[in-house]
């Protein structure tokens, strides 16, 4: 689904991510730890498309196709789609304008995705101007549940969460995910329902959203090198353990 | 005439130069709106006039110096020419330039000395007038100096929405526009006036208005001017003379290359309860706007927001004034200023989630525009949208 090789990123003249290598196959959802500023942010950034994000080496694939260098819209087109950490708020833009939107040529049940997002009262709001945390994360998944995309990039979705809205959002992303098991809501599924498409790359540096969602694979980012890959829960209890910068130093 | 940006518009003539007409020749009454001039119709429709009078409660037209319609539909409001108006009722010359001095400045002298009718509509008390009235001051000769005299009285208990459009003919190149317009709005009345203008490339413009509000009166003042204009300068005063008195204004300003918008409104707050508060979204795509407010808190107990957005797309000037006065303690006046250009940050957004970057940018032109304005007139959210259209161009 996603292959990124020998990626090298520059922000403002400063080399940021430096030979990044990195494939999430379809159907699979990888973990990207690190501490702060270790560049996960970037990468999720590069991925998209987002200008200030100069590739100076390196080629990203999305579905065999190299998208290095073409523009956010079309990567979004193609089915990438990205749950921000601070989006910006737009004035007199309204939240249910922004969800239809994003069906593109779709019809979206504006209604009834904000109801799996427990957002109907914020519809008429404009687009995350005075949301708090856990609002602007249920905002930014009530767009992805829209824009329904295959490929999902999910920037630290539990921080500045309570653990109400944890348990939300980690149902919103199993939804997205055509994951988890959700035996009361859905009496009638397969309990071992197929295997899904839908990767998932996400980012956190507390592995609090593991305790909701699960994951084939983990990464960690160190100063902008991926130094580790292995089990995600296994990277989370190192981490927790002996704190990452001994994780790095076991994997170099 | 106040000095606009002079260093960056030096191709704009000094008004004194200019010679305009005082007069021009008259047109017929039209009995039925039926019969206006269908290309004519068509524009005053950009201007939220309607001459199906569909959903409208009455009509005023005025082209040039001659009335050339008025009439109501609805039993509780009276609408007329204010030379008739003065005839019909012996209490009005009592409202006329008592908000205003004839002698406040040359247009308001104009006025005086060369009147060409205006409008009088009047809310009869207790009076809740369900659809717009419409109001229409049309310019369609070269050169003309048209000084119109309006008095709006929304009397006590009543509810009424003013819908009035300011243009010009597509053919006209120069022209002075100056209207006096006087509000009282009475006790517990409600009047929202939204106020469009559609002018000319070189149309210099002069509104003066003063508003007075009463105990529990309620202004809503919608002024919206998409189109060029060669220069227009109004600055309307509200007297919030009553306890829990409101005004609420609106302004949404496009300013083309060559134009010079100088708009702005102030609010006095006088007596406790009252409250203001004065929106304003501007964009430059090459011109001038200077973006004014100002609130005047003399007593304990009011409150005030003040709120100048501007966007310069590429190239044009924004200045933002806010002004806040307090004059006692116990106010609770803000504002809240920016002036920029439209993020990268909010199109690159948009365009993550599927928009190309053209449609990005008008989305978030639109909604930077969209003020909430209760009762816009239909054709006019159209307007808007054509315009927002346009100024894509200017804007990548």
């Amino acid at each position: 689904m996603l292959k990124i090789e020998d990626l090298v990123v520059e922000v403002e003249g400063q080399t940021v991510l430096n030979r990044i290598n990195l494939e999430i196959p379809a159907g699979e959802t990888h973990i990207l730890f690190g501490p702060n500023g270790s560049g996960k942010s970037t990468l999720m950034m590069t991925i998209m498309g987002f200008s200030g994000y100069r590739v100076t080496q390196g080629r990203i694939y999305y579905k065999d196709q190299d998208i290095t260098h073409i523009p956010i819209h079309e990567r979004a087109r193609l089915g990438i789609g990205v749950a921000f950490q601070r989006p910006p708020a737009i004035s007199g833009l309204k939240t249910r304008d922004m969800v239809s939107l994003c069906g593109g040529q779709r019809d979206v049940d504006v209604e009834g995705l904000a109801k799996k997002a427990d957002f109907e009262r914020f519809l008429e709001r404009d687009l995350n101007l005075n949301f708090s945390g856990g609002e602007i994360k249920r905002s930014e998944m009530l767009q992805l549940l829209a824009q329904a995309p295959e490929l999902v990039l999910l920037d630290e979705p539990e921080s500045g969460v309570d653990l109400e809205n944890v348990v939300l959002l980690g149902d919103i992303i199993n939804e997205l995910l055509e994951r988890g098991v959700r035996y009361p809501k859905n009496p009638d599924a397969s309990p071992h329902r197929r295997k899904g498409t839908k990767s998932a790359l996400v980012i956190t540096h507390t592995g609090h959203i593991l305790d909701y969602i699960t994951a084939e694979k983990g990464h960690v980012l160190y100063d902008g090198v991926l130094c580790c890959a292995r089990n995600a829960r296994e990277i989370l209890k190192w981490i927790r353990e002996y704190g990452y910068e001994e994780c790095f130093r076991c994997a170099s | 005439m106040r000095k606009l940006d002079r260093e960056n518009n030096s191709d704009m003539q000094d008004n004194s130069e200019k010679k305009y007409r005082d007069s021009a020749d008259p047109h017929k009454y039209l009995e039925q709106l039926s019969n206006v001039d269908p290309e004519e119709a068509k524009q005053w429709l950009n201007i939220g006039v309607d001459v199906s009078e569909e959903n409208r409660a009455g009509t005023f037209i005025q082209k040039d110096c001659s009335v050339v319609h008025s009439g109501c539909k609805d039993q509780q409001v009276e609408i007329m020419g204010i030379s008739d108006a003065l005839k019909t009722h012996e209490w009005l010359s009592d409202y006329v330039w008592r908000l205003i001095s004839p002698d406040k400045d040359e247009f308001t002298k104009m006025a005086q000395e060369m009147p060409h009718e205006g409008y009088f509509i009047r809310s009869y008390p207790g009076a809740k007038v369900e659809d717009p009235v419409q109001s229409c001051l049309y310019i369609s000769e070269e050169g003309l100096s048209q000084h119109v005299h309006n008095i709006v009285i929304a009397e006590e208990d009543s509810e009424m929405h003013i819908i009035t459009g300011c243009a010009t003919a597509p053919h006209l190149r120069t022209g002075l526009h100056v209207g006096i317009s006087e509000f009282y709005v009475k006790k517990n009345a409600t009047l929202h006036f939204t106020m469009i203008h559609h002018w000319g490339d070189e149309i210099e413009v002069r509104p003066r208005s003063v508003i007075h509000v009463e105990d529990g009166g309620t202004v809503v003042s919608n002024y919206i001017s998409l189109r060029p204009v060669g220069s227009l300068q109004m600055y309307p005063v509200t007297y919030l003379e009553g306890k829990d008195s409101v005004a609420r204004f609106n302004s949404i300003l496009v300013a083309p290359p060559g134009c010079e918008l100088d708009v702005g409104s102030k609010v006095v707050l006088s007596q406790p309860g009252a409250r203001a508060e004065i929106i304003s979204r501007a964009i430059t795509t090459g011109g001038t706007i200077i973006a004014r407010g100002e609130m005047d808190g003399k007593v304990e107990g009011v409150k005030g927001h003040l709120e100048c957005k501007g966007l310069i797309l590429k190239d044009g000037i924004m200045h933002a004034i806010p002004e806040l006065m307090g004059r006692v303690p116990g106010i609770d006046m803000s504002h809240e200023a920016a002036v920029g250009k439209i993020d990268q940050k909010e199109i690159e957004y948009l365009m993550a989630r599927g928009l190309d970057e053209e449609t990005a940018v008008s989305t978030i032109v639109r909604g930077f525009l969209s003020v909430d304005i209760e009762g816009l007139p239909p054709g006019l959210a159209e307007e808007i949208d054509r315009v927002v259209g346009e100024t894509q161009h200017d804007a990548m």
